[in-house]
């Protein structure tokens, strides 16, 4: 029994040490080192307060700003401390509610666009916190914003442009916005 | 598929190849203790272990003591995480002050973890402590995937070996796999995470004051302390406003990486590799991607070189990849055709040079479709488990494609060590076929395949199917298991269907919407999954140890080649109906059926 009990306990003890302990307090360190912001969750600071990160979405409804993708999370949208998607099976008649409920909003804050919604903007992302929108989910708001905030459309379509990510190599990713980023934008045009 | 989708795999597979063939070689070194001059001082500090341990590093043993060893040690495992669970309130390393997890789901969590399954019941950010996070579930990701590596080494040495009991030491095997392979790549892969904005942190969970005020609604908390029920027991619901958000922290590069690495796949956070802290960038996205199928493949060649004919690697190389091109072409040509219920309703689902398009529910704008879809197919070709969107909002026939790839038992590259062993079971079962067919003993890599082997293969291949389809059954007859079914329709015995699927091969991906932290799918699950890993390992064990004891036959003109066209298509057939003869029943019942409805003319 012994030739069992004593390895099994030894080897157990120094890799679980090795592997749970060390392991991630080297990683911690060389993190806070080298990439201090990325490990603390890529903030953005105003006057000293922390008013976002660059990675994780907000939830907006003002006409104002760029809307972003919908959210599942609970109880509120964008809930970055209980990510999850909405899970809802493509026949779900409770996802064609959310869906149609999102084309209904946009409708109602800009009555005079008739195009189709970009589907990014109808749906839900899979973390409940995604910091991104298409190009074409910008752009399907661009007359609205610029009615809102009296602002000339191709100024706003030039801050779509300026934000426009592309694909890494041509293949890796979308090309997308990041939402919050371009309403602080929208905001410091106007200041 | 557009172009960029097809480039987009195509780089993958190049860049795997590129990455797991020299890797390969190392880990050829590793296993055979051939280790370089440079590590004398870390070999030292190995002696020391095994000397503290009263382990002689040299001796080998049967496959009988290695099996128990191994158990042993995932035992203690199981016990560790279970108990690190229940105690984490009084635990350092607890800055949220979460509370212990309730027994049902604290064993189901640490057998889902000793099992390299990762199922998760639990949301991560809302329940686990950061000492639980690292001492119990990282350390974890680390034993299981050592666990399968050293099981498939021993197959291997099983069938390198001429007439010999040994099949090697397990504490030296688990000890070196862990220290010269998953720990330095862990290490390197974290660093790049966070260098792209994967935290790693102790901190406290960050408010942050939100540019606009969300108004929503939450459940009304009753003088008790728990959510009021109106008469029909729904829960009453009140309007709320907050200008905050919380955003979760804690030590995540560090558990995503082995999680990556080990074919784990359980996240830190609840949204796993969908969350922007675990997964940022589309290049975090690709490098997850090559690390799930890394070891994998580079076991392959491994497996090639220490049976002394490279050739013999490259075979189940193909078979796999041939499997693997199929799925991902499926899974992304459904995703991105798109739901046509939604674009009755007057959206824009076509792709463009501006959008995605397609099925984007449960998918991160960032990824898209093409890298959701491929993500889908490597993490389920793999018994990784870790998801980029959400499978339960996949379509019907894309969503199959994941399920498919798990019930054909986690052979397409599989998990670490897992998924060659089992390739290489069918391989026997293959060359029996073969060999029935045209009458002479079977054998493969000079190794006669006889009842012995035969029967534990039996064993083998057949204990995952029996699990799912009887434990998918009883759910779909209880009450408790109908209780946790979130979409309505054929999709609700889906739900079912992949949550058995998916623990029974050890994958521990979701159709997520399934409410599985209840004591019936809490133990059902943890059962499943406990079988569905050791009742395939002991068997392999014994056929390691039947073939190391065996003459290697020399090749004559009557062997059956097992390095040509010819085996690989005999051994993507034989995987191909053992996996679609056991499941297509279950499967009409739910993606098929879906599928009809959901294309039907209205």
């Amino acid at each position: 029994m012994n030739s069992i009990v004593r390895p099994a306990i030894v080897m157990f003890t120094v890799l679980s040490a090795l592997t749970g302990i060390a392991y991630p307090l080297i990683v911690t360190g060389i993190a806070q080192l080298v990439f201090p912001d990325q490990a603390a969750g890529s903030l953005i600071v105003r006057d000293g307060r922390p008013i976002g990160s660059s990675l994780i979405g907000q939830s907006f409804s003002d006409p104002k700003y760029f809307w972003g993708r919908l959210s599942a999370t609970a109880p509120q949208p964008y809930n970055a401390g209980n990510s999850a998607g909405s899970n809802l099976g493509p026949l779900n008649p409770a996802l064609l509610a959310a869906v149609q409920g999102r084309i209904d909003a946009l409708h109602k804050a800009d009555p005079d666009n008739t195009a189709p919604v970009p589907v990014d903007l109808v749906t839900a992302s899979g973390s409940g916190l995604d910091p991104h929108l298409s190009v074409a989910g910008a752009q399907y708001q661009a007359t609205r914003i610029a009615n809102a905030r009296g602002l000339p459309v191709a100024q706003v379509q030039q801050l779509i442009a300026q934000h426009t990510e592309g694909r890494i190599m041509g293949f890796l990713g979308e090309p997308r916005v990041n939402v919050l980023l371009m309403n602080l934008a929208l905001d410091a045009l106007r200041s | 598929m557009d172009t960029q989708a097809w480039l987009l795999l195509v780089a993958y597979l190049v860049a795997l190849l590129l990455l797991a063939w020299p890797l390969g070689r190392w880990l050829v070194n590793v296993a055979e203790g051939r280790l370089p001059r440079w590590l004398a001082p870390v070999r030292k500090a190995e002696q020391v272990l095994y000397r503290v341990a009263g382990i002689d590093p040299a001796a080998g043993i049967s496959w009988r003591p290695y099996a128990v060893a191994l158990l042993a040690f995932n035992l203690l495992g199981t016990i560790a995480v279970y108990v690190l669970q229940r105690l984490q309130g009084v635990l350092p390393l607890n800055p949220q002050g979460m509370v212990a997890i309730s027994p049902d789901s604290a064993f189901n969590t640490a057998i889902s973890f000793v099992t390299n399954t990762n199922w998760q019941g639990y949301v991560g950010e809302a329940t686990m402590s950061y000492l639980t996070q690292m001492l119990a579930l990282t350390v974890q990701n680390f034993f299981s995937a050592a666990t399968g590596i050293v099981v498939v080494i021993a197959l291997v040495r099983g069938f390198a070996a001429r007439s010999t009991a040994s099949i090697g030491n397990f504490w030296v095997d688990v000890t070196r796999v862990t220290l010269y392979v998953l720990l330095p790549l862990s290490m390197l892969f974290a660093a790049y995470l966070v260098s792209q904005g994967v935290i790693q942190n102790f901190s406290q969970y960050k408010d942050v004051q939100t540019l606009e005020v969300t108004a929503f609604q939450q459940p009304r908390i009753g003088p008790d302390g728990q959510p009021s029920k109106d008469a029909k027991g729904d829960p009453v619901m009140e309007d709320a406003k907050t200008d905050k958000q919380t955003l979760a922290m804690g030590p995540v590069a560090s558990q995503e990486a082995i999680k990556m690495l080990g074919t784990n796949g359980g996240g830190f956070f609840n949204a796993n590799s969908a969350h922007p802290y675990e997964n940022p960038t589309a290049a975090t996205n690709f490098a997850q991607m090559l690390s799930i199928f890394l070891i994998p493949a580079a076991l392959v060649f491994m497996f090639g070189r220490m049976v002394g004919d490279p050739r013999q690697g490259w075979a189940v190389l193909t078979a796999m990849t041939a499997i693997f091109v199929i799925c991902v072409i499926a899974v992304t040509m459904q995703e991105q055709q798109g739901n046509p219920l939604i674009s009755a309703l007057g959206v824009d689902q076509g792709i463009s040079a501006t959008q995605p398009g397609g099925n984007m529910e449960g998918k991160e704008a960032r990824f898209g479709i093409a890298a959701s879809g491929l993500f889908a197919a490597i993490t389920t070709a793999a018994s990784c488990g870790a998801v980029n969107g959400m499978h339960d909002s996949f379509t019907p026939l894309g969503g199959m494609v994941p399920l498919v790839l798990m019930q054909l038992g986690e052979v397409v590259f599989g998990g670490v060590g897992t998924g060659l062993y089992s390739m290489l079971i069918f391989a026997i079962l293959a060359v029996f076929i073969a060999g029935l067919m045209i009458g002479r003993t079977p054998e493969y890599l000079g190794k006669k395949i006889e009842t012995f082997e035969m029967k534990m293969t039996s064993i083998a291949i057949l204990v995952t199917p029996i699990l799912v389809l009887a434990g998918a059954a009883v759910a779909v007859l209880a009450d408790a298991g109908r209780a946790g079914i979130a979409n309505p329709g054929a999709h609700g015995f889906s739900e079912i269907l992949y949550a058995f699927t998916s623990a029974g091969n050890n994958n521990g991906s979701a159709f997520a919407g399934l409410s599985a932290n209840s004591p019936f799918y809490n133990t059902m699950l943890a059962i499943v999954m406990w079988f569905g890993r050791f009742a395939v390992i002991v068997p392999v064990l014994a056929i390691a140890g039947s073939l190391a004891a065996k003459k290697r036959m020399a090749v004559t003109a009557g062997t059956l080649p097992t390095h040509g066209p010819l085996f690989v298509g005999l051994l993507i057939g034989t995987v191909l109906l053992v996996g679609l003869l056991n499941y297509v029943p279950a499967l009409a019942l739910g993606p098929v059926v879906e599928h009809l409805v959901l294309w039907a003319p209205k």
